[in-house]
């Protein structure tokens, strides 16, 4: 078992934390894990990605090869874009389809869109919605997470687990928010597929 | 034994504190600030009361650490590779004191210039200070070769150098720690003239490192650390340094390679590992994040009769930090490719932050400034060097920590005029100081202005030396009380703020001009714990 998967968003739209949750999850069913952030200048508004590596075997780079990636999760959807030579030809790319405007030049969305549903197996969905829905926007991340959890390699139940280790230190409130989030993340790509 | 997920840089500083150390120092500097600040958070440091706090530079934080081995316990000094430089005179000279306490000097290169000036190797200060030094290829080796550091620093009594790069810095994986050991008890030096380098004592000192040299080596050869692999296909030897050891396994094993290898982390070279594999295959592929140390030592000047290549030779890029693929070409293979970047995606460089004061700051000088032309203004390393970028495109310069007042002084004295320099808070502190003293004592014109956030914001806001007291710093210097004000860079005073900077810049001397307004991102961060 290998998932690679490339995490992308905006710098302070919490891909580090979607990163965490995997990660606890995966060493969790003990398997290995390497993951790659991004930290310093680019944090500030820049584009962000961070190289999450599961598998049952030794991981040795940090770095995902081009065109292997299984998966590029995306709290962004023109970042989601960014990494599309990192994807394998029957690799996923999962979604959030709210832009994140802090440039100028930042392109009509249709055109992002039409880019998206050329990837055979994506998953574009409205998580800022979503997540408004599940209590609050904060929580949008989550959703994505939600949104990709069938493609993960992982177990529903292990992601769980990981969301009440992790945020065990913010409260009761906090830590069913995000399983709200999760599921309601995993039901809108559900949804989706169907469709 | 506990498996934890770290970060590289968490793991090395697991691992010094797992070695017992009694104080870190270090300046913040990506990719290297999550070390101290992983000391500051950890429960043990805390209840062992290890010394976390930041120092001003690091100069100040390699002279301490200096100073906590004299007295007899272990240090650790992180830095970012351009950190060396300026901690450089401390450092080449604490390899001719050498040490009492064991000494870890951490250099975090940034090849490919994620968040940083240049890609220089810190290797080659190894080399220059006839150091040891480790470079670890994964985060497990992160937390390993600095316990092996402590103890290499305390059989040599001289530092020894770790150098990760920033992939390794910023990557996470799990991590086997072992239990923690005591610190060392305080103890002068045996030897009461160690430390003074004055010539008499100095060149007995350098004698010593000199011999110490084939001990130094013979270790690299026998300790472990570097591996020779067998393979059976013999056409090609792999010398793989550092991380460079990952991504060359990560191809070996989706080609099915067998080449025989020597894996490298722990310098100086060892010659008879190498000369045993160049013996066998005759022809070398040197692998190595950052400057072709290794490949330029092997190649040399002249001839050989093996072949060697690498990144001098163009089988490998001359420049930015390795991946599979790099490896690969190298290798002759290629891996598969994606899709290419849709040309509907655009850049998304790096911006100030929304609501941030160096945004106004920058306006108010760009209308003050407006009638003089452009060019004028020298800046510096921090969140304020992105007033170089569109819509701003306010400052002219951005070199090395301090440069900024240094550099509007040389320009002054040229003629150029008004000539301005922006500095952050912290960056004055850090290395601003003594060249205001310069302008000071000549009267320079000079319109130095200090965007003071209270924080040190790029790398990720950690606590200024400046705060709350740049005013009687600028004061104490020399600076004139009437050319010494202080700003507040919001919209609603930008008509007044460009007034005061106008005034200034006409002023044939010294002005300090200190525009505060807390970092927006500090100030989220501390309403959001005061209402926990």
């Amino acid at each position: 078992m290998k998932t690679d998967i490339i995490l992308s968003g905006v710098g302070g739209q919490g891909i580090l934390s979607i990163a965490a949750v995997i990660g606890m999850a995966a060493i969790d069913s003990d398997l290995y894990v390497k993951q790659a952030e991004v930290h310093g200048m680019s944090q500030r508004g820049g584009a962000v990605q961070s190289h999450l590596r599961i598998s049952d075997q030794p991981v040795y780079s940090d770095l995902i090869p081009a065109g292997s990636c299984d998966m590029i999760l995306s709290v962004e959807p023109m970042e989601s874009l960014r990494y599309v030579p990192f994807l394998a030809r029957d690799g996923w790319l999962v979604t959030n389809s709210k832009p994140f405007i802090n440039i100028d030049n930042y392109p009509d969305e249709k055109y992002l869109f039409d880019e998206i549903r050329k990837i055979g197996n994506n998953v574009l969905i409205d998580a800022d919605h979503i997540a408004s829905e599940a209590g609050s926007k904060k929580v949008s991340n989550i959703v994505v997470l939600g949104a990709a959890s069938s493609f993960l390699g992982l177990r529903y139940e292990a992601l769980e687990a990981s969301i009440k280790a992790i945020f065990a230190r913010k409260g009761e409130d906090i830590i069913r928010l995000n399983l709200n989030a999760l599921k309601a993340g995993q039901e809108a790509a559900a949804a989706q597929r169907l469709v | 034994m506990k498996k934890i997920v770290l970060l590289g840089d968490e793991a090395i500083a697991q691992g010094a504190i797992d070695s017992g150390i009694s104080g870190v120092y270090a300046y913040p500097g990506t990719p290297s600030t999550e070390i101290t600040e992983y000391i500051q958070a950890s429960k043990t440091a805390q209840e062992r009361k290890i010394h976390s706090d930041w120092s001003a530079n690091e100069k100040t934080a390699m002279e301490a650490a200096l100073g906590m081995s004299y007295a007899g316990k272990r240090a650790l000094v992180c830095m970012k590779h351009v950190g060396l430089n300026v901690a450089a005179d401390a450092f080449i000279n604490s390899a001719i004191t050498g040490v009492n306490g064991g000494l870890v000097v951490l250099a975090a290169d940034d090849p490919s210039m994620h968040s940083s000036q240049n890609e220089q190797d810190s290797r080659f200060y190894g080399k220059f200070s006839l150091l040891t030094v480790l470079e670890p290829a994964d985060q497990q080796e992160c937390y390993d070769l600095t316990r092996m550091a402590f103890e290499l620093s305390e059989k040599y009594r001289l530092p020894v150098l770790l150098r990760v790069t920033t992939r390794l810095a910023h990557s996470r994986s799990g991590v086997y720690c072992q239990d923690a050991q005591p610190e060392n008890s305080m103890k002068l030096p045996d030897d009461s003239t160690q430390f003074i380098l004055l010539p008499v004592f100095a060149r007995k000192r350098y004698k010593s490192l000199l011999e110490m040299q084939p001990v130094m080596e013979e270790d690299a050869e026998k300790m472990g650390q570097n591996r020779l692999i067998e393979g059976g296909d013999r056409s090609l030897g792999i010398v793989a340094c550092g991380i460079a050891y990952n991504y060359y396994m990560e191809i070996a094993q989706q080609f099915g390679l067998d080449y025989p290898m020597l894996k490298i982390a722990h310098y100086p070279v060892p010659r008879k590992m190498v000369r045993s594999l160049a013996d066998s295959t005759e022809t070398l592929l040197i692998l190595e994040e950052g400057y072709p140390v290794l490949e330029e030592m092997l190649a040399g000047l002249l001839e050989t009769k093996y072949l060697i290549s690498g990144r001098l030779s163009g089988a490998v890029p001359r420049d930015g930090e390795l991946n599979p693929g790099i490896v690969a070409a190298a290798l002759g293979l290629e891996i598969r490719k994606g899709m290419p970047v849709p040309e509907v995606v655009t850049a998304r460089p790096p911006a100030l932050c929304q609501g941030c004061g160096h945004i106004d700051m920058y306006r108010a000088l760009n209308d003050a400034i407006e009638p003089y032309g452009p060019g004028r203004v020298f800046s510096d390393i921090g969140c304020y060097t992105l007033g170089a970028l569109p819509p701003y495109n306010a400052i002219n310069s951005c070199v090395d920590m301090g440069a900024s007042v240094t550099m509007a002084k040389g320009a002054s004295d040229a003629g150029l005029r008004p000539a301005v320099a922006v500095i952050g808070d912290s960056t004055f502190t850090h290395s601003g100081m003594t060249g205001l003293l310069d302008a000071v004592v000549e009267q320079t014109p000079v319109t130095i202005i200090i965007s003071d956030n209270s924080t040190t914001g790029m790398t990720g806001g950690q606590k200024s030396h400046a705060t709350s007291r740049l005013y009687n710093i600028c004061k104490g210097l020399g600076v004139e009380e009437e050319h010494l004000i202080e700003i507040d860079p919001l919209r609603k005073h930008h008509d007044e703020n460009t007034r005061i900077i106008a005034a200034e810049l006409k002023y044939d001397g010294v002005s300090v001009i200190i525009s505060k307004r807390e970092c927006i991102q500090t100030a989220l961060r501390r309403k959001k714990s005061a209402a926990k």
